[in-house]
């Protein structure tokens, strides 16, 4: 995808501060003022977090920009609590100055044509759905969302959805909201009956695979945004190993905090992929 | 051997093997200079790729990271055709961190080195915390890695440094330098990681502000015998203090790795608290 003319490119490295915190279901949903990061951002990138008290750093989907508010250009994050460093995060009250890097990683490339496309999220992690449906339906895409949960509580802005998406499933395993059942119960039939030309996904890894087989079944293209945890989410340390087939049909392992996160769903070797594991 | 013989001793802030991606990653946290200047250690280069070890590669403990990343390179050949042209046209000084299964591949790589354009120096890494799970040519004694720093002098041109990066291990490091120093090496690289285990059994290494005060117990060594050896800390440096400690302690620079993974402008602040040169631009003066 090119580059959109007159937009500053690459990462920087900000001190932000926390300017709102809301607890919504579960998870607890951040804005940051992060001055540079909003004017860069395209959806599926993310930034990296200093935690106090932590070496490694946290890696967080971009939920949602402002290129301008009273407090400046900020960005929204949802953390899901894992650990103790998200934790700390969840707990920060407004004020609080956090160093934020980003944003990183290689985004959703967008089609060309308005085309028809289905988004695949399951839980926090759906977060760099919701800014892509906004530039597909720019576009003029035929939007269809997918949003799908445990429960009730871990579903993320099912409601917001439906102001840039044409139509929205939500699915809970324990079926207390929407559809029961899961991404890969349900992915075949969502992409037949979307007719997606592209399928993007955000989520564990399980639910990536159920959508780029779904996609490939169908004969439609698939992106993925990988979650691995990302030490330093710079592409400093090669800590996040993603194993991929490369376009020359060589497999390799690539960092998924730069080659990826997103990449073509196609291309992962998913059988040699770890699962995620929960950050410290 | 004199000094004048084995080339200038870098500093004093250098980038860590392992610790600057491929150098590329860093130039956006590089301040408007960029990359011009910076003495910059590449991740490991082997003769042959390596897709490097599973995952989880990274895992923090307190005060810092135990990793066991497996040297992922793309090998000797790839990196002289993309990566060092890439940095050398960046301004940065490269030294390339060399690690070999065999005393033959050292050799082969130092030789093929020599001949590359613009590479400032290399560093041999003779103290990766677990070699044998790295697949690396075993330095257990001062004199393994002694003849391996032989091996690579023997191919590199005298004029230009070669520094031994060791383990920070205080009951050995003063054999170590010894050894490493009359065999050629310009500097010793006090230390590498820790050797240490994930909490499955698995070894790694432990780096970051936990092993500072270890690291810098070895320089105070090495300098305390062997005044003559320049020495380079490399620990747990994170902020001027820590990299002060290190040069008051009689090293000659310092090395910043962890630390980068925390935040990436880390070296460049330090090179603009510790430089000496570059006089404050008049738009700077106030």
């Amino acid at each position: 995808m090119p580059e959109e003319r007159g937009t500053p490119a690459g990462p920087v490295h900000v001190e932000g501060e926390v300017v709102a915190t809301k607890r919504v279901g579960a998870y607890r949903h951040l804005t940051l003022s992060a001055p540079g990061i909003p004017e860069r951002f395209r959806a599926g990138g993310f930034v990296a977090v200093t935690v106090a008290g932590h070496v490694a750093r946290r890696a967080l989907w971009i939920h949602r920009v402002r290129a301008s508010s009273a407090f400046g250009p900020t960005l929204d994050v949802v953390v899901e609590v894992r650990g103790s460093g998200t934790a700390w995060l969840a707990a920060q009250p407004v004020g609080t100055r956090i160093a934020v890097t980003g944003p990183l990683g290689r985004p959703f490339a967008l089609p060309k044509d308005a085309v028809s496309c289905l988004l695949v999220g399951e839980g926090y992690a759906a977060a760099p759905l919701f800014p892509l449906a906004e530039r597909l339906r720019e576009r003029g895409c035929a939007v269809s969302l997918v949003v799908s949960a445990p429960d009730e509580a871990h579903l993320l802005s099912a409601l917001e959805a439906r102001r840039s998406a044409r139509s929205v499933t939500v699915l809970t395993a324990d079926g207390s909201v929407g559809q029961r059942g899961g991404v890969a119960d349900h992915v075949d039939d969502l992409v037949r009956r979307s007719d997606a030309d592209v399928v993007y996904a955000a989520g564990p890894a399980a639910v990536l695979r159920s959508a780029a087989g779904a996609a490939e079944r169908a004969g439609a293209w698939s992106q993925v945004a990988v979650e691995c945890p990302t030490p330093c989410g710079t592409g400093l340390c090669h800590g996040c190993p993603l194993p991929v087939v490369g376009e020359d049909g060589v497999d390799r392992v690539v960092r998924a905090c730069t080659e990826g996160p997103v990449v073509r769903g196609d291309r992962v070797r998913w059988d040699a992929l770890i699962p995620p594991r929960d950050p410290a | 051997m004199s000094a004048a013989l084995l080339g200038r001793v870098p500093g004093p802030v250098m980038v860590a093997a392992g610790c600057g991606g491929t150098g590329r990653e860093l130039l956006p946290y590089a301040g408007p200079a960029g990359l011009d200047g910076l003495d910059l250690v590449t991740r490991s280069i082997t003769l042959d790729a390596r897709s490097g070890g599973p995952g989880p590669r990274v895992v923090e403990v307190p005060g810092g990271l135990v990793n066991a990343v497996g040297l992922p390179n793309p090998g000797l050949e790839h990196f002289l055709a993309t990566e060092l042209p890439w940095l050398v046209r960046a301004g940065a000084r490269v030294f390339v961190s060399v690690a070999g299964a065999t005393m033959g591949e050292y050799a082969d790589l130092a030789r093929r080195l020599s001949r590359a354009p613009g590479v400032a120096g290399l560093e041999v890494n003779v103290g990766a915390p677990d070699e044998a799970g790295a697949g690396l040519f075993e330095v257990r004694e001062p004199y393994h890695a002694a003849s391996v720093i032989a091996a690579v002098r023997r191919e590199f041109p005298a004029d230009r440094p070669v520094l031994a990066k060791l383990r920070p291990d205080v009951s050995r490091i003063v054999e170590g330098a010894r050894a490493c120093h009359e065999a050629g090496a310009t500097a010793v690289v006090v230390g590498n990681a820790v050797p240490a285990a994930f909490r499955d059994g698995r070894p790694g290494g432990l780096s970051g502000p936990a092993i500072a005060s270890v690291a810098l117990r070895c320089v105070v060594e090495v300098h305390r015998a062997l005044p003559d050896v320049p020495t380079i800390g490399c620990g747990g440096v994170h902020d001027v203090a820590s990299a002060r400690a290190f040069l008051d302690a009689g090293a000659r620079g310092v090395q910043v790795g962890t630390a980068l993974l925390h935040d990436p402008t880390t070296v460049t602040r330090l090179r603009a608290a510790l430089l000496p040169v570059d006089p404050p631009t008049p738009e700077e003066t106030p």
